[in-house]
């Protein structure tokens, strides 16, 4: 392995195992160029979890994709800097990264059924991801070790498991193969996109526990990828709200979720049904669709959205709002890109928002 | 899986006997008779009676089918007293045109069909398969518009002018090959080849465009499934991606087609043997169906057949084996 790798593995690098600087990523298409993801930073030390909320269209599993690798360069265009450990994978080769990929950062995916291959058996599949990352080892020793990996995060009879085909299991179980798949490498970077979403209510929790477990245990960097409010405040550190390929709002859990900043967090807050609020009450949706990313509105892009907007008679739709720390509290590490004032938003908060309260 | 195979094999058993009995029927429907056809011009009717005796023609149609049936399988005699001929199980009967036996001219025709289509199939599938794979890595390149363009040519090719247009090439312009002549692979390898590389190429490069199209198709759809996806994601080589993973998922429904294209040419290729002058099944039995030569279109019908049942049957096997959830569903 290349020297820069050695390093990394044995954490000689400092700040955050995951920087993501000014990250743009576009696709050329026939109607136009789509701007996925415009301008996102963020951090994610090891041992971490961010939750990425918004909804689909948003720019949260192209940032992730990104991060991988994945996007075909052919057809995207990306700026900005993503260090994994150090290492800058923006224009770095297609070959390092994917010596990169599976082994210090990996991947679960929303629907266990259709990203597992149908025709091979789980443990061929994790076989698979560790052999290529370890071609040394043997046949015997890699199936050893799939097999506990499949222990480790909760398969009964993983000796009998191993054996089996995706169809064969049940979705949660399918769900935490792929996570022993993942894992296998011992990774510091995963990377959940919407990791429960094709799960049934009982097994979401599991799984969600199960990931707490692990991040514990290898102390890697989580990132979740999540359009469920419930599921950033189980596991989350930090939350990144994203809009339009920006970032809408950024700050601990509890600060994003128990005092959120923009708009958009409210709407976002207000559509999830409270466990401790008045059970009659009407969820409020957000008005309108996520934008087109071609033709993205001018200034906020929220603001054909924003019941709010304009409120101050502010730039709204013609200047686009920096990501800005709050001033007046004492808050750090919270950022808002939003023109309303600060004390005007937190009255309208007071007022139309925290009544609702969200499930913590 | 043996109570699969052994379920599709009584299927395909009843299907058989179903086809045998319409084909029976049909036949007689027709206003036709073959002893006339037989016997020739010259004959009076005395003769003419004793022709449809001969061949058992003068026996109800049901007793006729078993005895057709039986002679398959344990052989049966023709006629009586001293035109009485014993015809050895599998019996298939007499010719009405040259008497011959239909199973020596299916022995005789067989082959030459068989040699035109495995070596054919082998070619389209082949580069067919790879020249749809490769343009569906590279979408959207020139090799890809090319490959597109080939084979929409092909696609559109009739055996009967790429034939001819070949036969002209090589054989009478260039001199480079002989006329298409079939020789036993087992006596002359290499006339073999010779005599079928013209035919091979015609069968080939039209459906190999079919085949073309299909798994380009094919395989864009797999490379957007999530599974490919995660490979990518877990580091695997993009080779492996592409062999492993992409390939494995898409070869299904390739195989599907290959299989009946296959079956369904095995039991006859008239259009090729007619430009390449083989006589091979496919000619047979458009000859005999013409002649209403009942012994021979039955054999012939039978035989296209057992050929599309069994295709089915391994094609139905070959699913199990590519496909575990198949393979527990069965």
């Amino acid at each position: 392995m290349a020297a820069p790798a050695t390093v990394a593995r044995d954490g000689a690098t400092t700040g955050p195992y995951l920087q993501v600087r000014d990250l743009r990523v576009q696709f050329s298409t026939e109607d136009g160029v789509v701007k996925a993801v415009d301008g996102v930073s963020f951090d994610v030390p090891r041992g971490r979890t961010l939750g990425i909320v918004g909804e689909s269209g948003s720019g949260k599993s192209v940032t992730s994709m990104a991060i991988l690798g994945l996007h075909n360069p052919k057809r995207t265009r990306m700026s900005g800097e993503i260090l994994v450990g150090g290492r800058n994978l923006v224009g770095m080769d297609d070959e390092d990264i994917r010596r990169l990929r599976g082994r210090e950062m990996a991947m679960i995916f929303q629907d266990p059924l259709s990203a597992l291959h149908p025709f091979y058996t789980i443990g061929r599949q994790i076989i698979e991801a560790y052999r290529i990352h370890h071609p040394g080892a043997g046949k015997a020793e890699a199936r050893k070790r799939a097999i506990d990996m499949l222990d480790r995060v909760g398969i009964p009879q993983a000796t009998r498991r191993v054996d089996q085909y995706p169809h064969e299991f049940s979705g949660g179980m399918r769900q935490r193969a792929m996570i022993a798949m993942s894992l296998v490498n011992d990774p510091h970077l995963l990377i959940a996109d919407e990791p429960t979403t094709a799960l049934d209510v009982t097994v979401q929790a599991q799984i969600l526990d199960l990931l707490e477990d692990l991040q514990r245990e290898f102390n890697s960097a989580v990132i979740i990828i999540t359009h469920d409010l419930g599921v950033v405040s189980a596991v989350a550190d930090h939350v990144l709200v994203m809009y339009a390929g920006r970032v809408a709002e950024y700050g601990s859990r509890e600060q994003v979720l128990r005092g959120p900043q923009h708009p958009y967090a409210w709407g976002l807050l207000s559509s999830v049904p409270s466990l401790h609020g008045d059970a009659d009450a009407d969820l409020v949706p957000i008005k309108g669709n996520p934008p087109s990313l071609i033709n993205v509105p001018s200034g906020c892009a929220f603001h054909p959205r924003c019941r709010y907007a304009m409120l101050n008679g502010g730039p709204c739709d013609i200047e686009v709002p920096q990501l800005l720390p709050l001033l007046t509290t004492d808050e750090p590490g919270h950022t808002v890109a939003c023109h309303l004032p600060e004390r005007q938003r937190r009255a309208i908060y007071e007022q139309d928002i925290a009544s609702v309260g969200v499930a913590l | 899986m043996l109570r699969f195979l052994i379920q599709r094999t009584l299927r395909a058993i009843v299907t058989i006997v179903a086809i045998s009995m319409v084909t029976f029927a049909l036949f007689f429907i027709l206003p036709a008779n073959p002893a006339q056809t037989m016997c020739g011009r010259n004959c009076d009717a005395k003769q003419i009676q004793q022709t449809l005796v001969n061949l058992g023609l003068d026996q109800p149609i049901p007793t006729q089918y078993t005895s057709f049936v039986k002679g398959i399988f344990v052989g049966r005699d023709y006629g009586s007293g001293e035109f009485l001929r014993h015809c050895n199980a599998p019996c298939l009967g007499y010719s009405y045109r040259s008497n011959e036996k239909v199973t020596d001219i299916l022995a005789r025709t067989l082959p030459v069909t068989v040699s035109v289509v495995t070596g054919a199939a082998v070619l389209w599938v082949l580069f067919g398969v790879s020249l749809g794979m490769l343009s569906a890595l590279r979408r959207g390149t020139v090799f890809d518009k090319a490959s597109i363009g080939v084979s929409l040519v092909g696609a559109s090719m009739q055996v009967y002018f790429f034939g001819l247009l070949l036969l002209m090439i090589f054989v009478y312009g260039l001199k480079l090959l002989p006329y298409p002549q079939y020789v036993s692979l087992w006596v002359d390898p290499v006339g073999w080849i010779k005599a079928m590389i013209l035919p091979w190429t015609t069968l080939a490069f039209l459906n190999a465009a079919l085949y073309a199209r299909l798994s380009r198709a094919q395989m864009l759809e797999t490379l957007s499934e999530d599974f490919v996806r995660t490979a990518r994601a877990k580091g695997v080589p993009r080779r492996a991606v592409y062999l492993r993973h992409a390939l494995r998922a898409a070869i299904n429904p390739i195989v599907t087609v290959a299989g009946l294209d296959i079956g369904a040419a095995l039991a006859g290729t008239v259009i090729t043997e007619t430009v390449f002058s083989l006589t091979g099944l496919g000619k047979t039995a458009v000859t005999a169906a013409t002649q209403l030569n009942l012994p021979v279109v039955l054999a012939t019908v039978l035989l296209a057949a057992v050929f599309i049942v069994v295709a089915n049957i391994i094609v139905d096997g070959l699913y199990a084996v590519i496909d575990p959830r198949v393979r527990l569903g069965a």
